[in-house]
């Protein structure tokens, strides 16, 4: 049996994880796949709860979430293909044109 | 078929609607059909409401009928109520017969008219609005009717609205009428706060009951009544109603002389309970009456536009009603509203008649000598003029009288001496323009080809009808020396206004009806010596006399005065206002906010770098800060 405490902790990871590399890496798709690691921690937070507090809605949340993190990653990949055949390149630092 | 009263005004008001709105597509005999049968309808429902209430016994209740419960807020109600006791039959008849005459001797008169659904559509709502003004229950919906004759007043005096002059007139009448309404919205709205309900019946009640308190009774009647000088056209709001007559003829008929001007007259009969119980009030309306009956009569003398001549001498004749409300003679002021109606629209409708075989020529200048060629028209406008000067034995002279009377049994000898004046000079310039129109050399100005015509049936049977009802009419109303019971207009009216207490000696009344008669008759004979015997007469007194013949013809230059005294400043004052608090205040406001926001946006420009990794970082120490707070 896997205590509760050890779901928390590596969600928790995954979470910051997924935010260093947001952070750290320079092209849209790397951080786009950031983005979707702190999302599925999200998730498994959600998950650990339900499971610990023995209630439903958790998990229910959880299905809501992969649904639109699906929708999302469709639309995500689509602009960035866009992006890519407008500018040749994805770089972040190179896309700055709402500078004031 | 009287419990259909309500009935009435709302006949002509949803065939206006219907002409308003179907009106260019249908055909002109459908229009002029629907129009007239409408109104017809309205006047059989009134004279049957008439019947039923000549039946009842005296001090009997009238006919009410609720229709809506529209304002109730709190202890104040005014509900859509129409109300019909014998001043409001009285009054409705005249409306609808009156009217439907009118509406018949338009559709010949208007016939050539581009705009005729229009016409007729305006002339209906007119109706619709001027029954509602009669049989309103209360004061606030008289005043909705009140209003709606003004706007149609407005409409139908622009008719033409492509003439400057005749939009100008129209928007001139509605401004001054403004002026009085604001004084008649006070009065309603004193009424309102310290009765809680303005229903005439309660007012009447609360004044001669003393729920109200003299001195707001006098307030109250005053403001009243200076709205009722802006319909009325009494001194000093009466500069409209010349001007009014840019519209169609057969509009000044009915608007500007048988029904709409007559309403101030009508509201005080209405509120008779309120005006007997204030001396001071009554006072007013009887001096502003007398003093506008002179007045207007002398600027009738001169003036040469034969519209313009009925014009004065309506704002004069409806001085006479007043003078009857003011001195305590109701009845004998709704009389003289009764039989005015009847031979000055005769005589309005006559002259459009002369206007129209003369193609649209108004200055008696260039009239003279139509006697032979009107052969219907001019008997019809000598009965009117005989009418309305006074001569024994025709309508004018029984409710003139019966003014005059009044006058002088309430000890106003002063108001008897200037209705006496009134009535010679009335008589001298509706015979000037008698014989400037009729009699004479011809010195019309025709073009070639076009000769001069007789008007068609439609407009001379209206005529003929209404010179029979000028001549007859007075017969309802006799004075006393006939029998106690010879006044049935006065016994009829018996339990809605108030009656004169006074009575006067046989002999007195006598002596009075003869003096009336000399006076008349004096006034017709000086026309006669003016501008028949030695028409070179009045030339000869005008080079006599410059100054007077110059302020008559300028009409004592009132409207000059106005205009100096209250128009010019008041446009100057609004462009100032528009310069230094439009232009300054507002769109500086206005220019400031933009202005700011702008240097706000540029200041704040630097945060906004482009850069993906920023946002999110901003992004994130926002999200921590937020969490530290639910957190910590």
């Amino acid at each position: 049996m896997i205590p509760p405490a050890a779901f928390f902790i590596l969600a928790a990871v995954l979470f910051v994880l997924g935010i260093l590399a947001f952070f750290v890496k320079k092209d849209l798709l790397t951080q786009f796949m950031a983005v979707e690691v702190m999302l599925n921690a999200g998730n498994l937070g959600f998950l650990a709860l339900a499971k610990s507090l023995g209630k439903a809605e958790g998990q229910v949340i959880v299905l809501f979430v992969i649904t639109v993190a699906a929708a999302e990653a469709v639309i995500g990949l689509a602009i960035i293909i866009l992006i890519f055949r407008q500018r040749k390149t994805i770089q972040t630092d190179d896309l700055k044109d709402l500078k004031g | 078929m009287a419990d259909l009263f309500w009935l009435i005004p709302l006949i002509p008001g949803a065939s206006a609607l219907g002409l308003v709105l179907l009106g260019a597509k249908l055909s002109r005999r459908w229009v002029a059909w629907q129009a007239c049968s409408a109104v017809f309808l309205s006047f059989l429902l009134s004279a049957a409401a008439f019947v039923h209430l000549a039946r009842l016994p005296p001090g009997a209740p009238g006919l009410t009928k609720t229709l809506l419960a529209w304002i109730s807020s709190g202890p104040f109600a005014s509900p859509i109520a129409f109300a019909f006791d014998q001043l409001t039959a009285v009054m409705a008849l005249v409306v609808t017969g009156v009217g439907l005459l009118i509406h018949v001797y338009s559709t010949a008169y208007m016939a050539e008219d581009r705009s005729y659904a229009r016409y007729f559509a305006h002339l209906n709502l007119f109706t619709f609005f001027m029954l509602v003004l009669v049989m309103a229950s209360g004061l606030v919906l008289m005043f909705v009717g009140w209003e709606g004759v003004g706007l149609c007043s407005y409409l139908l005096i622009g008719f033409w609205f492509e003439r400057p002059a005749a939009a100008k007139a129209g928007m001139k009448a509605f401004v001054v009428n403004r002026v009085g309404d604001a004084a008649f919205i006070i009065g309603i709205l004193f009424i309102l706060t310290n009765l809680g309900s303005s229903s005439f019946a309660s007012i009447n009640e609360a004044a001669v009951g003393g729920l109200l308190r003299p001195g707001l009774a006098t307030l109250v009647a005053i403001l009243l009544f200076v709205g009722a000088t802006g319909k009325s056209a009494q001194i000093p709001l009466y500069v409209w109603l010349p001007d009014a007559m840019e519209g169609p003829t057969p509009v000044s008929a009915l608007i500007h002389a048988a029904t709409m001007v007559t309403a101030g007259v009508y509201m005080v009969c209405r509120l008779s309970g309120l005006y007997a119980a204030s001396i001071p009030a009554s006072t007013i309306v009887a001096w502003v009456g007398g003093a506008t009956a002179l007045f207007a009569a002398t600027m009738a003398l001169v003036q040469n536009d034969i519209k313009k001549v009925l014009a004065y001498s309506t704002i004069s004749q409806i001085g006479y009603m007043f003078i009857g409300c003011g001195v305590g003679a109701y009845a004998a002021g709704m009389f003289h509203l009764v039989t005015h109606a009847f031979f000055k629209s005769l005589l309005f409708l006559a002259a459009g008649s002369v206007i129209h075989a003369l193609a649209g020529e108004q200055d008696m200048r260039r009239m003279g000598g139509l006697k032979k060629h009107l052969p219907v028209t001019f008997p019809v406008f000598l009965v009117g003029a005989l009418a309305i000067s006074g001569v024994p034995f025709l309508s004018g002279f029984f409710s003139k009288d019966a003014i005059l009377t009044g006058a002088f049994a309430s000890g106003q000898y002063a108001l008897w001496g200037a209705g006496l004046l009134g009535a010679v000079l009335t008589a001298f310039y509706m015979f000037r323009l008698v014989y400037m129109t009729f009699y004479g050399k011809e010195r019309t100005a025709m073009e070639p080809g076009h000769s001069l015509h007789e008007s068609p049936r439609a407009m001379t049977i209206p005529l003929v009808i209404l010179a029979v009802f000028s001549v007859l009419v007075g017969y309802v109303g006799l004075p006393v020396f006939f029998g106690e019971k010879a006044d049935l207009f006065g016994r009829y009216l018996v339990s809605s206004v108030k009656s004169g207490s006074h009575h006067l000696a046989v002999s007195t009344e006598g002596l009075l009806v003869l003096l009336a008669t000399a006076s008349a008759l004096l006034g017709i004979a000086l026309a006669f010596v003016f501008y028949r015997r030695t028409p070179a007469l009045p030339s000869r007194l005008a080079t006599r006399f410059p100054g007077v013949y110059r302020l008559l013809v300028g009409k004592y230059f009132i409207d000059e005065v106005y205009d100096a005294v209250v128009v010019r400043p008041l446009v100057r004052g609004a462009e100032k206002v528009y310069e230094r608090f439009d232009l300054r205040v507002i769109d500086g406001a206005l220019n400031g906010s933009a202005v700011a926001a702008g240097r706000a946006g540029k200041g704040l420009n630097f945060l906004q770098s482009g850069l993906v990794r920023d946002y999110a970082l901003a992004f994130l120490i926002g999200a921590i800060t937020f969490l530290g707070f639910l957190l910590l």
